[in-house]
């Protein structure tokens, strides 16, 4: 169990960010916690690939030893290069409410009280 | 529109964060880094640049129609390198050029660097680096222009 | 709106458990399953593919589908945004 701590550390960001997405009531912050899960998810990734006194898996000036595995890391390089497109498409959204109903509340959206 | 020290600053740095860019990406095949990183290095040393001068400085030099233009040619040239490895190769992604006499086709040593390595990685890299550049810098300039204008109004 | 945050914090809680007890039950930190796939791409990507770098070699030549659709969605991001913005500089 102890040498799960890098696990509970990744399961501790992707709750926080469910946690921000849930609970705050702005638009910018809902965002912003979909960004720590994409964060979350990419060290996940990083942390799976990981063994024991290992180097990164390039043979240029390495030290020698074990290497990480690259599949992982690569499909970490996928998914921020993903993170961003995402990110950019809900920022650029975002505005377009804001200047839509000249609020970012989104108990105050859609026009009707609840 | 910033300050004097901040446009002279960011003047006087955008050449080297371009150069070492340029240098991630170029040696995308051989050390940490390639096209989507070294092209998320160029990207960011523009927006400085566009953070520095303003948005109506930098919309005179350069569009967003040029910078989509940019971004396709880069997407073209990524599916025309997969595409040379269908024909010559005889599979879709192939490198067709790692173990030949072409250029890049050299075959690297343990631990020693050599630049003319890679097959079609360098290619790729180029190509990649080349969208992401112009995708990241437009989609900023495209944020950043609507906000100028509509705060102007 | 006090039921519906009951409700969200009693989701968040049941998710928050189930991730906490994979986090528990996966394996050690360190010594990961699944090696062939990856040692064969350790061992095997000097020669194939002529490249230094392990990931590069993977993100370009191995998995190069994966890249593929990878740039399809930064184009789709870029269209995204100059769409929602075009509109509005139009009026």
């Amino acid at each position: 169990m102890i040498a799960n701590i890098p696990f509970l550390a990744v399961m501790a960001m992707i709750i926080i960010g469910l946690a921000t997405v849930v609970f705050k009531r702005n638009l910018i912050k809902m965002v912003i916690g979909v960004s720590i899960i994409e964060s979350g998810v990419n060290l996940f990734l990083i942390t799976l690939g990981y063994r024991e006194h290992s180097v990164a898996p390039i043979y240029t000036a390495s030290p020698g030893g074990i290497m990480s595995y690259p599949v992982p890391q690569a499909l970490t390089l996928t998914s921020i290069v993903i993170g961003v497109a995402v990110l950019a498409l809900m920022l650029s959204l975002v505005i377009y409410i804001y200047r839509h109903y000249k609020t970012l509340d989104i108990r105050k959206l859609g026009g009707g009280e609840e | 529109m910033m300050s004097k020290i901040v446009k002279t600053i960011a003047g006087i740095s955008f050449p080297f964060i371009t150069i070492y860019g340029l240098y991630v990406i170029a040696h995308g095949h051989l050390t940490p880094g390639g096209g989507f990183q070294g092209g998320a290095i160029v990207a960011s040393g523009l927006i400085l640049l566009l953070v520095a001068y303003g948005t109506d400085w930098i919309i005179e030099k350069i569009k967003e129609s040029h910078l989509s233009i940019l971004e396709s040619l880069g997407a073209l040239g990524f599916i025309g390198v997969a595409f040379l490895g269908l024909i010559f190769g005889g599979m879709f992604f192939t490198n067709f050029i790692a173990g030949t006499s072409m250029l890049f086709g050299g075959i690297p040593t343990s631990t020693a660097a050599n630049i003319n390595t890679g097959g079609t990685l360098p290619l790729m890299n180029f190509a990649v680096g080349l969208k992401v550049i112009a995708g990241l810098f437009a989609i900023v300039l495209v944020m950043a222009y609507a906000i100028s204008k509509e705060e102007g109004e | 709106m006090e039921g519906r945050m009951l409700v969200a914090a009693g989701s968040l809680t049941i998710v928050s458990i189930f991730l906490i007890f994979g986090a528990l039950l996966i394996h050690p930190f360190g010594v990961p399953n699944a090696y062939k796939m990856d040692q064969y791409i350790i061992d095997h990507t000097q020669n194939e593919s002529g490249a230094n770098n392990g990931v590069t070699a993977v993100v370009f030549d191995y998995r190069g589908f994966d890249t593929l659709g990878e740039a399809t969605v930064l184009f789709t991001a870029v269209a995204g945004v100059i769409l929602v913005f075009r509109r509005v500089k139009k009026e």
